[in-house]
């Protein structure tokens, strides 16, 4: 953990406080890039802050620490959803983001792993990050090693089918050092979900596919860190989904439940607004 | 190189191409424990059935999931592990076409990938069971190397050295009963180094994979009837290509034949051009022919008869070498009445 507070109160005020942080830099990120997949950065806000701060085992100063445990963004569009917090943990300085999205930057849209310091492995291309996290789980397993691997969907991105792949070939190895969770914000690029193509009955698919599952509000710090404090043990032997439900471009009024903020870019009006919403969530 | 080997020809009397693959990649796990197999449900026809026997604690049969496996290599590939994963040529090459680019070769991943069964060598499986784009395909993808061994002994001579190779590989093989170019192991062999199977001054034939020991047939039949001097090149790397052999095959002989079991468009016949063109020889006196499956869908049929069918078995290397050479072709003497 990247923190000392050592009760729930003071934690959840840290986290709030960096999540309001980490939601102003997203936006200013956006602006620099020119435009971005704001409204999914927004929804896994509290995901990310909860993991990178409170439950991973990582250390930004030695990025490939052996027993560090794995993140996989599979929704990997989150690139500038990411970065500002990967920057804020230490990875790397923030100016270096000063370029994102620009020639010959190492920031982009889809983070690349090699050039990027904390990020486990690249993506972009969505349904990939599951069957890479199998790997990953089975490879701990094989040499004999405790850390874990969390997996970040969207739930657009489960319409993919090598999920499903993934999700089989999990329960049987008996993967219980690996998490899968999902940004369930209900939105795609073209429209909701349930529209384009329905993924419901969401929590029991999963559950048919041999899993545990955790169903969250993924906006609430109490939630994410019962939830993720209270991981089955890493050598039990069922993969455990947690579906955290979001609101995409959450914080930000005009965003938030909006389609067309699935991308796009912000004039310095849209800027201010959106920061001045921010703000708003910031608790006395 | 992994491991002293130690197969001859003895073994090829009693093993398929295939299962000496089998049991290179056991002695290759048995020496490093860092090795894992993986398969979709073809262990047995890929023949990593002995490695599963042996390590089944580092062996994953991912069913009938060819992305999946691909993209689970890349993630054991994370943690330090060695994957070798197996499936048909055309399963790696398109159902896990995406994965294989943008999981393993994307960043660079130290994985694998076996292709059996590649090329026509389903014969009446049917054109699903082809893989005659599959060199194509990978050669686009940077990083990637791919390799067509000859024979199986060729194969258990890649498999030794991919250990040694960081970065994923591509290693094309046939279905395991292609009859050997080479008779024994007792030859240099380096990854992106082209072996000169027998020297010509007259014309070169590069060949790869089965293509090789027809070109050798077919130059040693020339040989008898006292025929062009025909120069063999077993291009077992396809990527990163030998460009000097190439080059000096070109310089030397002046003709360039290409041989092999995929579709003229994008395999070997399409590097070696790019080699030629880019070395300036495009407008110099120098003729190149492609022989392959010309960019059609394969018929059906035993191997053998879809080699002769394209005209890339032994009698059409030859045929094409008189053509190129305006030679009239030799009676066979089998054919002769007399």
């Amino acid at each position: 953990m990247l923190h000392n507070y050592d009760n729930r109160e003071d934690l959840v005020k840290f986290l709030e406080d960096k999540a309001i942080d980490i939601r102003k830099k997203i936006v200013q990120l956006v602006v620099t890039a020119g435009g971005g997949h704001i409204g999914g950065a927004m929804s896994m806000v509290e995901i990310l802050v909860t993991m990178y701060y409170h439950i991973l085992n990582i250390d930004p100063k030695d990025p490939q620490k052996a027993d560090r445990d794995r993140f996989i963004l599979s929704k990997g569009h989150g690139g500038v959803g990411i970065c500002p917090v990967l920057g804020d943990c230490g990875y790397y300085d923030e100016s270096l983001m000063d370029d994102f999205n620009q020639y010959m930057s190492p920031f982009g849209m889809h983070p690349d792993m090699r050039k990027v310091p904390g990020i486990d492995m690249s993506t972009g291309s969505l349904g990939h990050g599951l069957p890479i996290s199998v790997g990953l789980a089975l490879g701990a397993r094989v040499r004999k090693q405790n850390w874990r691997t969390f997996c970040l969907l969207g739930d657009g991105e489960c319409n993919e089918g090598t999920n499903w792949e993934a999700a089989m070939a999990a329960k049987h190895y008996k993967l219980g050092n690996l998490t899968a969770i999902v940004d369930r914000n209900k939105l795609m690029l073209d429209g909701p979900c349930n529209e384009i193509m329905e993924v419901e009955p969401f929590e029991d698919k999963w559950k048919a596919f041999g899993w545990q599952t955790k169903v969250i509000e993924g906006h609430d710090f109490n939630a994410l860190i019962d939830a993720f404090e209270n991981l089955p043990p890493v050598d039990s032997q069922q993969p455990l989904c947690v579906i955290c439900n979001t609101v995409k471009g959450r914080g930000i009024s005009f965003m938030e439940n909006q389609t067309q903020w699935h991308y796009g870019g912000l004039d310095e009006a849209s800027e201010k607004e959106a920061l001045d919403d921010i703000e708003k969530m910031r608790k006395a | 190189m992994a491991g002293g080997l130690a197969y001859t020809t003895d073994d090829l009397d009693a093993l398929t191409q295939a299962q000496i693959f089998g049991k290179v990649l056991t002695d290759v796990g048995r020496e490093h424990p860092e090795v894992v197999s993986l398969t979709a449900d073809l262990a047995k026809s890929t023949k990593v059935g002995e490695f599963f026997s042996a390590f089944p604690e580092r062996s994953f049969n991912f069913g009938i999931m060819e992305q999946t496996m691909i993209g689970a290599a890349a993630g054991m590939a994370l943690t330090g592990l060695k994957p070798y994963a197996s499936t048909f040529g055309c399963f790696a090459s398109m159902r896990a076409c995406e994965q294989v680019r943008t999981d393993l070769c994307y960043p660079n991943l130290d994985v694998k990938i076996i292709g059996t069964h590649a090329g026509l060598s389903m014969g009446n499986g049917g054109t699903t069971h082809h893989a005659t784009e599959d060199i194509g395909i990978f050669r686009t993808f940077a990083n990637m190397t791919i390799m067509v061994p000859a024979d199986g002994l060729e194969t258990a001579k890649i498999i030794a050295a991919s250990y040694d190779h960081h970065g994923p590989m591509y290693m094309r093989v046939g279905r395991g009963f292609e009859p050997p170019a080479y008779d024994s192991l007792d030859y240099d062999f380096e990854i992106g180094k082209a072996i000169e199977m027998r020297p010509g001054k007259d014309v070169t034939v590069i060949a790869c994979g089965v293509c090789v020991l027809q070109a050798m047939e077919a130059a040693e039949d020339h040989a008898e009837k006292g025929g062009p001097d025909v120069r063999v090149i077993n291009m077992h790397t396809v990527k990163p290509i030998d460009k000097e052999a190439i080059i000096k095959a070109a310089e030397e002989t002046g003709y360039i034949i290409t041989a092999e079991e995929h579709n003229v468009y994008g395999g070997l016949g399409s590097a070696v051009a790019e080699v030629l063109f880019d070395a300036g020889f495009g407008g110099k006196e120098i003729k190149v022919k492609r022989l392959g499956v010309p960019d059609v869908f394969s018929v059906i049929g035993y191997p053998e008869d879809l080699y002769a069918h394209y005209k890339f078995d032994q009698q059409g290397i030859y045929n094409a070498i008189c053509e190129m050479l305006g030679i009239e072709a030799a009676d066979d003497d089998w054919d002769d009445d007399e």
